[in-house]
């Protein structure tokens, strides 16, 4: 049956760009130095795309609404965040990277497998929940100790919103108090996920230049074999969210690529990977990161 | 609502997967019956009816069917008008409507004793992800979370009568439902005929995984709703001595 073969959903797919993740409990820094990355690689003359967690504008309202009123249980907090996660990955994550570009992300996958499953949610299920996304380039992972990365914010934050504090989860009635037991538990699921997920540790105790400089030397260590896409925009492309520019399918100003697109994503299989394995069967054997 | 100490029996929740880790020392008194099929092969109309008979035979019964939770529903009307959502994306909204649904209103409902009639179910969302190119695994998990059903009923109907009873009903055919956004065809009732055989393949294979009682839906309405009861008086029947084992 031709419908049959249809590809999509649930499946990874090999991109020659590159991905660089940060990770980390908050105030570790994390963006601070993703973004003096951003600038660098900028300057270098790359093309760089950027994306941050849970901003996507489709699923936002949502989240915010539901926020707001507490509807939220750990499956369906760790879900809607899947949601927005996937609707990112969709149009500003995967597209650039198979076009060949750089992808740099403010938090990744692994911050649904710390925090879901501190709230509660089955390990397996979460990881299952992202099984589509691939694998980063880069994963750097910011590690400072729990009293550090907590004073941090709570020098610069007085009040904690409701979740950050962890407060749905009953650890303690004073925000301030669950907030750091809930810091605590989710340090420990990154801690634990450092060797199977193979992320990068930044030790975050050091100074903003130090760990750039690190940061700056793993990733063009990363670039050494890289090549940007012929006719790449010029530095600085910020990928905006209006899906018109960034979801290719069923547009027709792309012309030219539309038949490729839709054979590609769509019906049948293609053109660049041709995987031997029949589509609905393995989706994690096509796993794979840039080398 | 029914006494308290009605929520002291019944067995805790029997899930696909993993379930809810954070619920699994609860109890659910409460049955949940499932009624699947396309859309035109009746489901609404058999839902109602077998209501109006469950009340009338002295059981709290509670409606419950896909997109209406609150929490993603106008995510998801507003991304289908333009056509914004890629399919992951899309998979996952209605994926945790169906989660917030069953942990805010099928569970509660449950535990209280109420019969749960979910007008379809994770099987609906299996198939038309399994047409979309979902892996049969990935899904599997993914509905992990929810609880197994005591009866699961599934309405068939031939493509072509669901498109005449479209036609009837609506007076035209649902992009979605006519696979245009997998491309299945330029052309609208080519494309609905198609995506809804390849729909029929899906729910057949999940028919026979997860036991569904399959009934033909293109019957008079009274006639199906006599089997329908039959078969969940039945169920009733059996399940009432303590002990034995239900679905």
């Amino acid at each position: 049956m031709a419908l049959k073969k249809i590809r999509g959903l649930g499946l990874t797919k090999k991109y020659p760009g590159r991905l660089i993740i940060v990770e980390g409990c908050d105030g570790s820094g994390k963006s601070t130095q993703l973004h003096l990355l951003r600038v660098w690689l900028e300057h270098q003359g790359f093309p760089v795309f950027f994306t941050e967690w849970n901003s996507s504008e489709l699923v936002n309202a949502a989240t915010r609404r539901a926020k707001k009123k507490n509807l939220l249980t750990p499956t369906t907090f760790s879900l809607i965040h899947a949601c927005d996660f996937a609707d990112r990955y969709e149009k500003i994550i995967l597209p650039p990277l198979r076009a060949g570009y750089i992808v740099l992300a403010d938090r990744y996958v692994y911050t649904a497998y710390a925090r879901d499953v501190a709230r509660g949610c089955d390990p397996d299920w979460v990881r299952n929940l992202y099984s589509f996304a691939v694998k980063p380039t880069l994963g750097f992972y910011f590690h400072a100790p729990l009293e550090v990365s907590v004073s941090r914010i709570l020098v610069g934050r007085p009040t904690l919103k409701y979740h950050e504090a962890g407060m749905d989860l009953d650890l303690s009635p004073d925000p301030v108090e669950s907030f750091k037991i809930f810091q605590g538990i989710i340090k420990k699921q990154y801690d634990s996920m450092v060797k199977p997920e193979k992320l990068t540790r930044i030790d975050a105790t050091r100074s903003i230049t130090v760990m750039q400089d690190e940061m700056r030397a793993l990733t063009a260590d990363k670039l050494a074999d890289y090549v940007p896409p012929d006719n790449s925009p010029g530095p600085g492309v910020r990928i905006t969210h209006d899906p018109d520019l960034n979801d290719l399918r069923g547009e027709s100003h792309f012309e030219d690529v539309e038949d490729l697109d839709e054979t590609a994503d769509d019906m049948e299989m293609d053109v660049d990977e041709a995987p031997e394995v029949p589509l609905d069967t393995d989706e994690s054997s096509d796993y794979s990161s840039a080398p | 609502m029914p006494a308290k100490d009605a929520a002291s029996a019944g067995a805790p929740p029997r899930y696909y997967g993993k379930g809810i880790p954070y619920l699994k020392d609860i109890t659910l008194p409460g049955k949940l019956i499932v009624i699947e099929g396309p859309d035109g092969s009746g489901r609404s109309t058999q839902t109602a009816l077998l209501k109006e008979w469950l009340e009338s035979s002295g059981h709290a019964v509670l409606n419950v069917g896909l997109r209406r939770s609150d929490l993603v529903m106008s995510a998801i009307i507003e991304a289908k008008k333009g056509n914004l959502l890629g399919k992951t994306t899309l998979s996952l909204l209605y994926a945790t409507d169906l989660a917030d649904q069953l942990e805010n209103r099928i569970i509660p409902a449950m535990r209280a004793g109420f019969v749960a009639i979910a007008d379809r179910y994770i099987y609906t969302l299996m198939a038309r992800d399994l047409v979309r190119g979902a892996g049969e695994e990935w899904l599997e998990k993914l509905f992990g979370f929810a609880v197994v059903p005591d009866l699961i009923f599934y309405l068939d109907a031939r493509p072509d009568l669901l498109m005449h009873r479209a036609f009837a009903k609506y007076g035209q055919l649902d992009y979605w439902e006519s696979g245009m956004d997998l491309g299945a065809s330029g052309d609208m009732i080519e494309g609905f005929l198609r995506y809804q055989t390849v729909l029929r393949v899906r729910y057949k294979g999940l028919a026979e995984k997860y036991g569904f009682q399959v009934l033909d839906g293109s019957a008079e309405p009274e006639a199906i709703q006599r089997r329908l009861r039959k078969r969940v008086e039945d169920f009733f029947a059996e399940s009432r001595p303590k002990g034995k084992g239900k679905g």
